[in-house]
């Protein structure tokens, strides 16, 4: 990590010369750092070794929390073994039976539903902004995508339970009657929260995360191979589709990826519009559950196994996402390391959108 | 060239409509992105704003959620409980957090150590905000055998707001000149120095917009609190009990039946969404100003 003179080192060198001279005025600061006292290395080593124990804090927490999880977890995971917990296909609280089948599987359908909705919008949405935009629209364009990230979950519980449900509804009986003959989609009951509106709250709550690494990964499209695309001839589509997408498909997925750990792991705003059905999920317009729905809604109260059990859902909640995240990462990392080889010319990522970039992604 | 021979190299109808169609397609995508914001905006606004008064802001909830004839009373505690718990959060996490990306870029660098701890930093990004809350739970609620508490729903919003504070300060740090760092170095300032007299104030401005976005991100987290810091009516100063705050009081307002409760939760949801977006738009403004962009 050897940065080089940034755009406006110049007038920072001198004002900053200024300080790293006030700096040098202490007492044997005209000597080498190997020369001066013990005493007045210290404050150096001290500061070394107090920033490596925070980065060990670091490593320290995560495992603690892991296994103190599992340790709270096992209990559930003895009643029915590890397995017989996640495939097994009854969530009964009353019984005290659990199975995590019909939460694994609603959560699958909710961010499937996500990332089948969320994902080619994000990516068109990257696209235009990258290559189509006009300039002056670009920053407000991009600033209220990202506004996107910025509204709480709550609010597009809030939001969802109230606007979007009731006002889908209609055009949901619509396709559950017409399309009655495909039997996940078509005939059942179509109930106001449902999985088809948590699916969609979902996809808009990951399109910002998708769209801002689509965009960084896009940036980093070299200008050559765009320039010889459109010097063959092409138009600004087929450019698009022959110089950009091909070369952007691993961060893409890898955006896409980091998208579907979001859904996975959200839990409130699903929660209030999924409907809290703890059945298989028959229908797309019916009532569902999800992994981390049915710890919001039921830890409040549970205790014994039932709690045990919601722990051991947490569990797998954890480790699903980590696996997602694990190969988003190295995907998104893999195709901005390959590119700069190749000698990307990476526009000025600033570091509001880098940052914006990581809070939303986060 | 002749005419003939030129018309050989124009483009095609049809690559031509498919370029138009295409690029239509993708503006439309963009707009359809736009749509839900601007429709939350509106509900927000016309729904939020009728239940906006100054009792509104002033008074704590009743608890009185079935009975529309008494009041039900605005949602003081939830804000200022807001402001105190995120406040704590932020001041563990964004020390520890600069601290952290401060040891990565100085000192750990590319080493074997300092991978893992960045490997770890992602695992941290990765973990859904109700996990933060269950940790938090079992390491201080079932550990102490105590309850919940204010400052346990802050430990979790640190939680959460320590990666990204991690990343976007590493991120800022690794982009101050290596020349500054040496300059200060070879003029004899001891390595202690040259951080926080040097590298810490030219990265300053681009760090605070990332603490920022980590803040706005924070106040706006139910799932950690659910667990953590309890839910009470009534406003405290004391971190060490119960304590309100504002998506909690939404979350339990949601699923009301009365009307002015669910009033009250799109007032408090405005409330919410103001106080992000003004975070999210001095973050914004201070990175304009960022000398190292």
């Amino acid at each position: 990590m050897s940065p080089g003179f940034g755009r406006r080192a110049g007038p920072l060198f001198f004002c900053h010369a200024k300080g790293a001279l006030e700096a040098a005025s202490i007492p044997g600061g005209d000597r080498s750092l190997l020369e001066r006292s013990p005493l007045a290395r210290l404050p150096d080593r001290a500061l070394r070794y107090g920033l490596t124990a925070l980065a060990a804090l670091i490593l320290v927490l995560i495992v603690y929390f892991f296994v103190r999880l599992f340790g709270e977890a096992r209990p559930a995971f003895a009643a029915s073994g590890v397995l017989g917990f996640v495939f097994d296909n009854e969530w009964n609280v009353n019984a005290e039976h659990f199975g995590a089948l019909p939460l694994l599987v609603g959560t699958l359908i909710t961010s499937g539903l996500a990332l089948a909705m969320g994902v080619p919008i994000a990516v068109a949405t990257a696209l235009y902004l990258t290559e189509l935009c006009p300039r002056r629209l670009l920053a407000p364009l991009t600033m209220l995508v990202e506004l996107l990230a910025a509204v709480p979950s709550v609010v597009y519980g809030l939001w969802g339970i109230f606007f979007l449900a009731p006002k889908l509804q209609p055009a949901e009986q619509w396709f559950a009657d017409r399309l009655s003959f495909i039997p996940f989609i078509g005939g059942g009951l179509v109930t106001i929260p449902n999985c088809f509106i948590a699916g969609l709250i979902l996809a808009i709550m990951i399109l910002p995360i998708v769209s801002a690494i689509s965009r960084e990964v896009m940036s980093t499209v070299p200008d050559d191979h765009k320039e010889a695309a459109l010097g063959l001839g092409a138009t600004r589509w087929e450019m698009v589709r022959i110089a950009v997408l091909p070369y952007c498909r691993s961060g893409i997925v890898g955006g896409a990826m980091l998208g579907l750990g979001r859904a996975i792991g959200e839990a409130i705003a699903v929660t209030i519009v999924i409907g809290n059905a703890p059945q298989l999920a028959q229908h797309l317009f019916g009532q569902g559950y999800t992994l981390a729905a049915v710890i919001a809604n039921e830890f409040g109260e549970a205790t014994g196994l039932h709690r045990s059990a919601l722990f051991a859902a947490a569990l797998v909640l954890f480790v699903l996402t980590l696996l997602v995240n694990a190969i988003a990462r190295l995907l998104v990392l893999r195709a901005s390391r390959s590119k700069s080889r190749v000698g990307g010319s990476g526009s000025g990522e600033s570091p509001a959108d880098l940052g914006a970039a990581a809070a939303a992604g986060a | 060239m002749s005419e003939d021979r030129l018309a050989r190299f124009a483009v095609s109808q049809r690559r031509r409509r498919t370029d138009r169609l295409a690029r239509g397609l993708l503006l439309g995508a963009t707009l359809i992105a736009l749509v839900p914001l601007v429709l939350i905006v509106y509900y927000l606004l016309v729904k939020g704003l009728g239940a906006w008064s100054w009792s509104f802001f002033t008074t704590d909830p009743t608890g009185n959620t079935f009975f529309a004839s008494s009041s039900i009373g605005g949602i003081k505690s939830a804000i200022l409980g807001s402001l105190e718990m995120v406040a704590l959060a932020s001041a563990i996490a964004i020390p520890i957090g600069i601290g952290v990306a401060l040891w990565l870029v100085e000192y750990g660098r590319q080493s074997w150590f300092a991978h893992t701890v960045r490997f770890f930093v992602d695992v941290l990004t990765g973990v859904p905000s109700i996990v933060f809350g269950l940790f938090i739970y079992i390491a201080l609620i079932i550990g102490t055998g105590s309850t919940y508490a204010g400052y346990k729903g802050s430990l979790a919003l640190a939680l959460l707001m320590l990666p990204v504070v991690i990343r976007s300060a590493e991120v800022i740090l690794a982009l101050v000149p290596n020349a500054l760092r040496e300059s200060a170095l070879a003029l004899g300032a001891a390595r202690w120095k040259v951080i926080f007299r040097v590298v810490l104030p030219t990265a300053l401005t681009g760090m605070l917009t990332g603490v920022l976005l980590a803040v706005a991100r924070a106040a706006g987290e139910t799932a950690p609190l659910l667990f953590t810091a309890g839910h009470t009516n009534q406003a405290t100063f004391d971190l060490s009990q119960f304590m309100n705050s504002l998506p909690y009081q939404i979350y339990n307002d949601v699923t009301s039946p009365t009307t002015e409760v669910v009033n009250r939760a799109w007032g408090a949801a405005l409330t919410l969404v103001t106080m992000i977006l003004i975070l999210n738009l001095i973050a914004r403004l201070i990175a304009r100003r960022s000398r190292l962009v």
